[in-house]
């Protein structure tokens, strides 16, 4: 079993990027603070346990999740799987006959966020923060959803092969025209949702279906193509998280004046 | 209080959090690719790894990474010195953000990209050098971002307006950058943040929104990571262009 050893490696690597973060704080808590943390035992070992439960949670996917994301990503976009799926075979394939490919990324994509720890950081304070009136699930699932949709759309646009800054300069606006509809409260929260969704959990499986598809379809290259995707799914949570503010405010509003 | 139930409610609920994932694959995987499961004992084992981690991590935020966001937060607000604020606020930025594995990763792409290109010279020294320029740049760009970020929960400013104002500044530079480079600067906004820094960066946001008077956390403490990673793009666009 390698799990013991790749425990070991992760964590020190773990370790290794916490340290400049760890020097940083403590650096300014003794020499410009000069004060001890308040309950200083106990954020030790919570940063323990930030460590510890990271390296665990690495390995984990390293191990599980990754390598099958992975090859299913590199599965589904090879053309002979997209080929044998169709009734005729077709000399070129066309957009519409990834159709397998688009749901794949909107399955993926939803369900990796669903388990992204800097999300759920994000959401937990949200959640306190707003003493309750925001739920940190609901708030999960409406960034999930938004980097689903991110994430089908991007691959549409590396299979037709559209330049990627249309789309993101046509979300931007979109972005810009929902921030002036919005509840005020949610558009802080809203704006970083975007930048939590895609990390530990997200990234390496998204990378690997863009490179895949890249790789596969003819003209396109996957150095310049590959990329991308994560711009979408960091884009797209903005829009999904204000109108999910829209939405419940709207139905607070509605059910207030049924009552 | 109950440790060990605890510890088991917050399992399920990682477990809760991953089933997603779990059903998608499985479906994948056996109705549509239509194959058995390879290692089924070793996915297994690997998915009670990942829940462990989980409830391991936010236990380990609640108690370490949130209270050290905050109380430094309240600690800077109660001591007045700006000065040592915004420093406080570049170098976590910048920090974290220069030994970001997923950044390393990115950086090392860009500098294959810009030797195919003919940006640079195709060699493995000149590769280094782009890679690690491009590593600091970004991470200048979001200790920058921080510190503004920072600027603004301490004006109370709107955010939409300087979220705009970046927006403005990535379609103009996008008109500019070199084509090869503008995959690679949007996807550097997304990696940037790591699981470690979003929490701390969060608490440290929501805690000098809550100590400052008149000031909204809900509305002026978020907005942090919004900035860093608006900004790397801009930069790394910046970098395409003048190297």
């Amino acid at each position: 079993m390698g799990f013991i050893s790749d425990i070991f490696w992760i964590t020190l690597s773990t370790v290794g990027d916490v340290v400049p973060i760890i020097a940083i704080i403590f650096g300014f808590q003794f020499f410009v603070i000069k004060r001890p943390f308040p309950n200083f035992k106990k954020v030790l070992i919570g940063m323990a346990y930030v460590i510890v439960g990271l390296s665990f949670f690495l390995v984990g996917l390293e191990e599980a999740l990754f390598p099958l994301g992975k090859l299913m990503a590199q599965q589904l976009t090879d053309p002979d799987f997209i080929r044998s799926g169709m009734k005729a075979a077709a000399e070129v394939l066309v957009w519409s006959d990834y159709t397998w490919v688009y749901i794949f990324a909107l399955a993926i994509g939803f369900s990796t966020t669903i388990a992204e720890p800097s999300l759920i950081a994000v959401a937990i304070m949200a959640n306190d923060v707003s003493g309750g009136s925001i739920s940190a699930r609901g708030l999960r699932i409406a960034v999930a959803l938004g980097v689903a949709i991110g994430i089908s759309l991007g691959v549409f646009r590396i299979v037709t092969g559209t330049p990627l800054h249309y789309y993101i300069i046509a979300g931007y606006i979109i972005v810009v025209i929902q921030t002036f509809y919005a509840p005020k409260m949610i558009i802080g929260l809203a704006y970083d949702s975007g930048g939590v969704t895609t990390s530990t959990v997200t990234v390496p499986l998204v990378a690997a279906l863009g490179l895949g598809l890249a790789s596969t379809i003819p003209g396109r290259n996957p150095l310049v193509d590959g990329f991308g995707l994560i711009a979408f799914a960091s884009l797209f949570p903005i829009m999904s998280v204000m109108m999910y503010a829209q939405l419940s405010e709207w139905w607070v509003n509605r059910n207030g004046k049924s009552n | 209080m109950n440790a060990p139930l605890e510890f088991l409610k917050s399992l399920f609920s990682s477990g809760r959090d991953l089933l997603p994932i779990i059903l998608v694959v499985t479906f994948f995987q056996l109705f549509i690719l239509q194959q058995p499961f390879p290692n089924l004992g070793k996915v297994v084992v690997g998915i009670v790894f990942v829940m462990i981690g989980m409830s391991l991590f936010i236990r380990g935020l609640e108690m370490g990474l949130f209270p050290v966001g905050e109380s430094m937060a309240y600690a800077f607000a109660r001591k007045g010195s700006l000065f040592w604020l915004l420093l406080f606020a570049f170098l976590l930025g910048f920090g974290t953000t220069i030994a970001e594995p997923a950044l390393i990763a990115v950086a090392k792409e860009a500098a294959v990209v810009a030797a195919e290109g003919g940006m640079i010279e195709n060699n493995a020294e000149a590769m280094r050098s782009y890679a690690r320029g491009l590593r600091i740049t970004v991470a200048f760009s979001v200790g920058l971002a921080i510190l503004i970020g920072v600027i603004r929960i301490l004006k109370g400013w709107p955010i939409h307006y300087l979220i705009a104002a970046g927006y403005v500044g990535v379609i103009v530079m996008t008109a500019f950058a070199p084509k090869e480079i503008i995959g690679i600067a949007y996807d550097s906004g997304g990696v940037t943040t790591s699981t470690i820094t979003v929490p701390l960066v969060t608490a440290l946001g929501v805690g000098l929104a809550s100590s400052i008077s008149g000031r909204n956390p809900m509305i002026d403490g978020f907005g942090l990571i919004a900035f860093a990673s608006l900004t790397p793009m801009i930069f790394v666009m910046a970098y395409g262009m003048f190297i």
